[in-house]
């Protein structure tokens, strides 16, 4: 980064100061945030495989007690499960490359200047604070059959009436996914945004010199300086999209038919409406898995990126 | 952190700007005019896209019942009035207010002391704190669930608006820290040594130096912390089962259970669940992109 000042702890050091205590200074400073971590977080996830090997169902507590692989061998059989997995990757897949497509083209256009840039930026990124289920209402408002945007567009004779985009077939996936990027495109617009604005502008000027078009500028310049924060950005972005429930739990319920449920989904119905936690943890445990997976392909990359400064 | 640095490029000069004293050619005037259309043309159907979902949440919530206008007018609250007091939302916004506000102050309080030790010491284990919180950022909530519920049923904080502090202020807290410790970075430690000089104990030079300096960068923390305390759905609703204690996010979705019931009170019930939101981020936006740029991507 652009800090000129070194961090230089301790070059001054306060006589009178009890060396000992000095010493454990940072580990009172960050003991608040450890513990809380450790309780609230790190403990939690231990216990989900305990759990996961227990039959613990709050509405049939008379079959509590240890289950062995029982929860794994259900989980293997169960048809939802398998086609949550693969919706989930359908799920993370096309949004992040959705998203991603725009969000790069809002950043461009963004980071041009033109009149009214504050403004236009505050209002395009406004979505990103925007929770899930403010999502689903909007989202709800504007599919609805009778008053939503498809009435009034069926009054200029675009499309017909009365169509339910949410509850057909073939419409709902898209009609979900149009919502997500909603509220999605700004994350990544954001992010890559960031990292547009530490491009020099004497680059952009010299290449221009030397007869360089818009593209041969995107290219040469503009792509090879944000590829890694956009690498960076996409697997947030993806690990974001998988763990996300709120828009889906409650825009389908994960329907029709189990049409839209993605793992992590499931993982929620099962603890919310089953209270079925043995199975419920069983499936966390795989979604752990997965996601350990990505962790350490995320920190793969960003350990590769220090090492290039 | 830009103050310091000689100011070596001009401010925001766009490629092509600068032959601006120079006549153009009308091949450039075209060019240049081509430019402009292919900047706001895109630029205003993104605007659409994302202004048209809020427009008519607000036109829901303002026109009458049975009213199919495209403006909401005659204006009216009667939506408001039957959410706020009928669907029990006066209530659940204070509750959420209260979650939103104590993590909030938890949140800014644990990130300002482990921010100021990221920030300013060299500690055996730094970087395996940073990895693991790093780490915590990919746990989905969905998977905290039932552990979750477990410990707070066991400490008896089931329906208890304190388990929504503390797992809302848990969930958010790397994204706090990394950001606070980010923001202190800016603030030069010189002025801190010559605090130190003068006299001061190091908490002395913290409070009275650093901390006035550290005013934006607090309140975007808080922010930060506020609206995503404010958004949580899903631990609300697993921890939460009684009435009283609903927050806002629970409230609307039970007003989309009830399908196709009342679409005018459940935009108003949007409307009452996103000012607080869109009130700070309208502040907090601009260090979004310099807090992003500064720590949390970056590494």
């Amino acid at each position: 980064m652009t800090v000129i000042t070194p961090n230089r702890p301790g070059r001054l050091t306060r006589p009178k100061a009890n060396a000992r205590l000095r010493r454990f200074y940072p580990y009172f400073l960050i003991g608040p945030a450890a513990i809380l971590t450790l309780v609230f977080l790190v403990y939690p996830v231990g216990s989900v495989f305990y759990y996961s090997l227990q039959n613990s169902n709050v509405t049939q507590p008379w079959n509590d007690g240890f289950a062995g692989m029982d929860n794994f061998v259900a989980l293997s059989q169960d048809p939802l499960f398998w086609r949550s997995l693969i919706f989930t990757l359908q799920w993370v897949a096309v949004e992040v490359g959705l998203q991603f497509i725009f969000g790069l083209a809002l950043a461009l256009l963004i980071n041009k200047t033109f009149v009214g840039r504050a403004i236009a930026r505050s209002l395009v990124f406004s979505p990103w604070a925007v929770s899930g289920i403010l999502t689903t209402t909007i989202w709800i408002l504007i599919y609805n059959p009778s008053t939503g945007v498809g009435r009034y567009l069926a009054d200029i004779g675009i499309g017909e009436y009365g169509v339910s985009l949410l509850s057909g077939s073939g419409t709902t996936f898209w009609a979900v996914v149009l919502a997500e990027m909603w509220k999605g495109i700004p994350f990544f617009a954001i992010l890559i945004l960031a990292d547009l604005q530490s491009v020099s502008l004497e680059l952009y000027e010299s290449a221009e010199v030397d007869g360089a078009g818009t593209w041969r500028k995107f290219l040469s310049i503009t792509w090879p300086h944000i590829r890694q924060a956009v690498v960076v950005a996409g697997l947030l972005r993806a690990v974001w999209e998988f763990n996300n429930v709120d828009l889906l739990y409650t825009l389908t319920g994960g329907g029709p038919a189990g049409a839209t449920t993605t793992l992590p989904l499931y993982v929620a119905q099962t603890a919310i409406h089953d209270r079925d936690f043995g199975y419920g943890s069983a499936l966390t445990v795989v979604a752990f898995l997965i996601l350990t997976f990505f962790s350490l392909v995320y920190l793969r990359i960003t350990k590769s990126k220090e090492d290039d400064k | 952190m830009t103050s310091l640095l000689p100011q070596t490029a001009p401010p925001r000069l766009q490629a092509g700007d600068h032959g601006a004293y120079r006549p153009l050619s009308p091949l450039k005037k075209r060019a240049r005019r081509i430019d402009r259309i292919l900047t706001y043309v895109p630029l205003a159907l993104f605007l659409i896209f994302t202004l048209v979902p809020f427009y008519w949440m607000l036109l829901f919530a303002f026109r009458p019942t049975g009213s199919t206008s495209l403006v909401p007018w005659p204006i009216t609250f009667e939506h408001f009035e039957t959410v706020w007091n009928g669907s029990g939302f006066g209530i659940y916004f204070k509750n959420s207010l209260f979650v939103a506000v104590m993590s909030l102050l938890t949140s800014t309080v644990v990130a300002l002391l482990g921010g100021y030790a990221l920030a300013r010491f060299k500690f055996r284990g730094k970087t395996f704190f940073l990895v693991a919180m790093l780490c915590t950022q990919f746990v989905p909530g969905a998977m905290m669930l039932i552990p979750l519920f477990e410990i707070f049923n066991g400490v008896g904080l089931t329906n208890s608006l304190w388990s929504l502090i503390i797992s809302d202020t848990v969930f958010h807290l790397p994204l706090s820290l990394i950001l606070m410790s980010g923001f202190i970075r800016n603030v030069p430690v010189e002025l801190e040594e010559a605090a130190w000089v003068d006299g001061c104990t190091r908490i002395q030079a913290f409070r009275l130096v650093v901390l006035p300096l550290l005013k934006p960068g607090i309140v975007a923390v808080g922010s930060f912390a506020f609206i995503s305390a404010w958004n949580n759905f899903l631990f609300a609703i697993m921890f939460i089962s009684s009435q009283d204690q609903f927050t806002v996010p629970v409230g609307l979705s039970y007003l989309l259970g009830e399908f196709g019931a009342d679409f005018g009170a459940l935009a108003a019930g949007g409307v009452i669940a996103i000012i607080p939101v869109v009130l700070l981020f309208a502040y907090v936006q601009k260090f979004l992109v310099q807090g992003l740029s500064a720590g949390a991507v970056k590494g």
